[in-house]
């Protein structure tokens, strides 16, 4: 009489088919806890630069300029990048697993989907870090007020 | 096609009329939330490599920036830019929702009920946030 082993139990019969460990386990607490994260960092953003003040009429070069000369929102920017590219991408990979039938197909987009990672997360990356809110040679009324102090 | 994770059947006898609704991923709230979460998800992630690449002009020149920002100032961006709140916000709030169907020991039990919280939750947060950024775009200067 065979033994059936009990349900769950870590390489039951023939052997998980992948050798990739808990990697998709991890995307899978990622999803959750990045998400927790994004929902504060995102409703910040948005009532910061939407509903405060002037609203989306008030954003220009100078508004931007004002927020990061402030490391908080340095930080705040650059976490919310981060983690909303990692989200975002994982979202999508899933996604493009479900839909994409064909082996090429699935590279292709993928492929196509990590390439923007990189160069949307180094390029706001550098953006944060190297930008300078008074660029010579601007017109003073649209540099922020700190400029000609 | 696509998989939406099975919910392994809990009643065992094979009836003639078994009715769809009694799980979690499989018609009614549980499908149209996923489908739901899903959409909402592409399209933040679509804007989002968008908004990365237009603030990105700062460290162009702010004439530049502002060029592209004031796009943003226009009308028809603007109820585009309250439909991509929209989708924010419910995302998020969903998001909530499949944590507590996944951590809370009840979570599955009250899924479908947690969803209408969800939605009550979306109208009023809409309603927070669409007059006023309706009056910042079209209130004029």
């Amino acid at each position: 009489m065979t033994t059936i082993p009990a349900p769950r139990t870590r390489n039951a019969g023939p052997g998980r088919r992948t050798t990739r460990g808990n990697w998709e386990l991890y995307g899978w607490v990622f999803m959750r806890a990045s998400g927790v994260v994004l929902l504060v960092l995102i409703f910040g953003h948005l009532f910061v630069n939407l509903v405060a003040g002037e609203g989306i009429s008030a954003i220009d070069f100078g508004f931007v300029a004002g927020k990061w000369a402030s490391p908080f929102w340095q930080i705040w920017d650059l976490l919310m990048l981060w983690l909303a590219m990692i989200h975002g991408t994982n979202g999508v990979r899933t996604i493009i697993n479900d839909y994409a039938e064909r082996d090429g197909t699935r590279l292709v987009l993928k492929l196509a989907l990590y390439a923007s990672f990189v160069v949307v997360v180094v390029l706001g990356t550098l953006v944060i870090f190297t930008f300078d809110p008074c660029p010579a040679n601007s017109p003073a009324d649209l540099l922020p007020s700190f400029c000609t102090a | 096609m696509p998989t939406a994770p099975a919910e392994p059947r809990d009643d065992a006898a094979p009836t003639a009329k078994r009715i769809p609704g009694g799980t979690l991923y499989r018609g009614r709230e549980g499908m149209w939330s996923w489908v739901a979460h899903r959409i909402t998800g592409v399209l933040i992630f679509f804007f989002l490599l968008v908004h990365v690449l237009d603030t990105s002009l700062v460290r162009v020149s702010p004439e530049a920036y502002n060029a592209v920002i004031g796009t943003y100032k226009n009308p028809v961006m603007g109820l585009g830019e309250a439909g991509l709140v929209a989708a924010i916000v419910f995302h998020a709030f969903n998001g909530i929702r499949i944590m507590l169907v996944d951590f809370w020991s009840k979570g599955a039990k009250y899924h479908r009920v947690m969803l209408w919280v969800v939605l009550g939750l979306f109208v009023v947060t809409m309603a927070g946030f669409l007059p006023r950024h309706l009056m910042h775009v079209f209130g004029g200067e």
